[in-house]
């Protein structure tokens, strides 16, 4: 599945590397010891050290510390035991320090590997660069006044994690499976809630294109703070294009930072003022080397939970579900779990269908979630059960799972009251049979003259009035015999 | 080394800091200087020393995550030029 655009003088390939900021998950902040909860009154949760203020010395987060050790470690990457921390210098009104206390060259985790899953089943991996630890600014507002901007610092020293991936996409269609990855695996190591419009993970874009066979890279532009998954594939996507435009009318790309605007669906250049890269770099006086300790990194090791991908080849070679449906599946932690409660001892294939058919629509339909389901795992279980032992039809239990989600009731006593209970009584199925037989002579004469397709008709005839009840294995062996 | 006047003014300007053309010859100079001070260092010996970032015989320390500072928005803001609602205000820097 490779992703060309067709220009004028031959066929292009998009290359992408994606750099993804996730908030990190922990009570207070990276260097400061005031909180990190989201939507609180501004400036509330400031230190003097967040504010900037001379003096104040910054002191880490030992949580901080050991979420990065911990998705580092989920994502199967090196982990540097000796890490630094520098100063990225640059000016503005939301940066009190002057400086961002981040990593440069020797950042906490190294190289690593992300398998992303394609709508097709199939797998791909992604390299991952590094991620390291750095401090969130504050949060600029500009609606607020005619001449002033608002600045609130609560955000301000908040942990972030920067997970920086190789420039190893080559669609908009991996790059989104990338992002929808990443999440889950933070999600599952309860690292970053990984919720993109609350701004806990926020997405920056590498792109550049090439001709097709090309080996080296062109140059790149960088796309701004992309917040959904789906405005980082359109960003990448016009943006892509734009490139190729530029180059066959003869033009080159310049090297600059852009933001995408979800309702154009364009991306423009930001006016950004010269040298604004020139971050000077140098290792943060007032922080030692980071060390982490061998026990430090075993013991987070030992604590891992079961992550995406080991529980999707779990829930293939056990459940002998497909790539597919499996991949579907483990993508968040609690469907997974939720699953695995309506498959245990049962149809794990019947199970996954349920799930991700009746389940999944009616909670969309409903606007449930899973945290809240219209269903309970329990009782959804019950409710296979009941088709297992033929207590009702497939047909039936479509009936009353709509029920379920109505009265919250157990599936058996459903089908109690409303006496929905599967006849198997081949008498009572003869004699419902007999009458559709009786009743419909012209029909007969002619199905026993060649249209075979009325079988269906029969068989609907009596389902329908049986209200659905009748056995339909029964119906159609007794149908098949009547109508020799 | 020496710094040129271009540098200095580029400095300046990362720094934001306002520097009449008539200042950058002395301030090269000053820089300058100060550069060659520093760099007497490169005279010494460090084969077989690993680069190192602090001479402290230690590593960092940690603390344990819990709450325990912030909420003290008067504080925060006293020393603010302009404030209003509980926000700092600056000119607008809207790009």
């Amino acid at each position: 599945m490779s992703y060309i655009i067709q220009g004028e003088t031959g066929e292009w390939e998009v290359v992408i590397g994606l750099e993804v900021h996730a908030q990190v998950i922990s009570k207070s902040k990276l260097f400061s010891g005031a909180a990190t909860d989201f939507g609180s009154e501004p400036n509330t949760q400031v230190s003097f050290i967040d504010a900037g203020m001379p003096g104040m010395l910054p002191v880490i987060n030992e949580v901080c510390v050991e979420q990065a050790v911990r998705t580092g470690l989920g994502l199967k990457a090196q982990i540097n035991k000796t890490s630094v921390f520098a100063r990225k210098n640059y000016f503005y009104a939301d940066l009190p320090q002057g400086y961002q206390i981040s990593q440069y060259d020797q950042p906490i985790v190294g190289e690593g590997t992300i398998i992303l899953d394609m709508p097709d089943g199939s797998t791909r991996e992604v390299g991952i660069e590094r991620l390291h630890l750095e401090q969130d600014a504050g949060k600029s507002m500009h609606d607020q006044h005619p001449t002033k901007s608002y600045i609130d610092l609560n955000r301000s020293g908040v942990a972030l994690m920067e997970i920086v991936s190789k420039p190893d996409m080559r669609s908009p269609e991996e790059a989104g499976a990338y992002l929808k990855k990443l999440r889950s695996i933070l999600r599952y190591l309860g690292t970053c809630d990984g919720n993109m419009e609350e701004g806990s993970m926020r997405c920056d874009c590498n792109v550049s294109v090439r001709k097709k066979g090309e080996t080296g890279l062109r140059t790149r532009c960088e796309i701004k703070n992309v917040n959904s998954v789906r405005f980082v594939m359109q960003a990448i996507e016009h943006e892509a294009m734009r490139h190729v435009e530029i180059y066959e009318s003869g033009g080159d790309i310049k090297q600059e930072t852009r933001l995408f605007d979800p309702n154009k669906g364009e991306t423009r250049s930001m006016r950004s003022k010269e040298q604004a890269h020139d971050y000077r770099y140098f290792p943060d006086p007032d922080l030692l080397p980071l060390v982490l300790e061998d026990e430090l990194i075993e013991r987070i090791k030992a604590d891992l939970p079961e992550l995406p991908d080991e529980k999707k080849d779990r829930f293939i070679r056990d459940f002998k579900l497909s790539p597919y449906d499996a991949g579907v599946l483990v993508a968040d932690r609690a469907t997974a779990d939720f699953f695995e409660t309506v498959a245990s001892g049962r149809d794990a294939k019947m199970a996954a269908n349920w799930v991700m058919g009746d389940f999944f629509g009616a909670m969309n339909r409903l606007g449930r979630s899973i945290e809240n389901p219209p269903v309970t795992a329990e009782n959804l279980g019950k409710l296979l059960d009941l088709i297992a032992d033929n207590t009702i039809s497939g047909r039936i239990a479509k009936e009353v799972f709509e029920l379920m989600t109505e009265t919250g009731k157990d599936p058996s006593v459903i089908v109690e009251e409303k006496g929905l209970k599967q006849v198997t009584d081949t008498g009572a199925i003869e004699q419902a049979c007999q009458a559709v037989v009786d009743a419909n002579a012209d029909k007969v004469a002619e199905y026993k003259s060649g249209k075979d397709k009325l079988f269906g008709f029969f068989v609907g005839q009596v389902m329908k009035n049986t209200q659905g009840k009748a056995n339909p294995a029964m119906v159609n062996e007794i149908l098949k015999k009547l109508l020799a | 080394m020496s710094l040129d006047k271009a540098t200095v003014r580029t400095i300046a300007n990362l720094a934001r800091i306002e520097v009449p053309d008539e200042e950058l010859d002395h301030l090269a100079g000053e820089l300058s200087r100060i550069v060659d001070f520093v760099e007497q260092l490169s005279e010494v010996n460090t084969d077989g020393v690993a680069p190192m970032t602090s001479v402290a015989e230690m590593t960092l320390p940690r603390r344990q995550d819990v709450v325990s500072d912030g909420n003290c928005r008067d504080g925060v803001l006293a020393n603010a030029p302009d404030a209003d609602d509980g926000f700092f205000c600056v000119p607008k820097v809207v790009e």
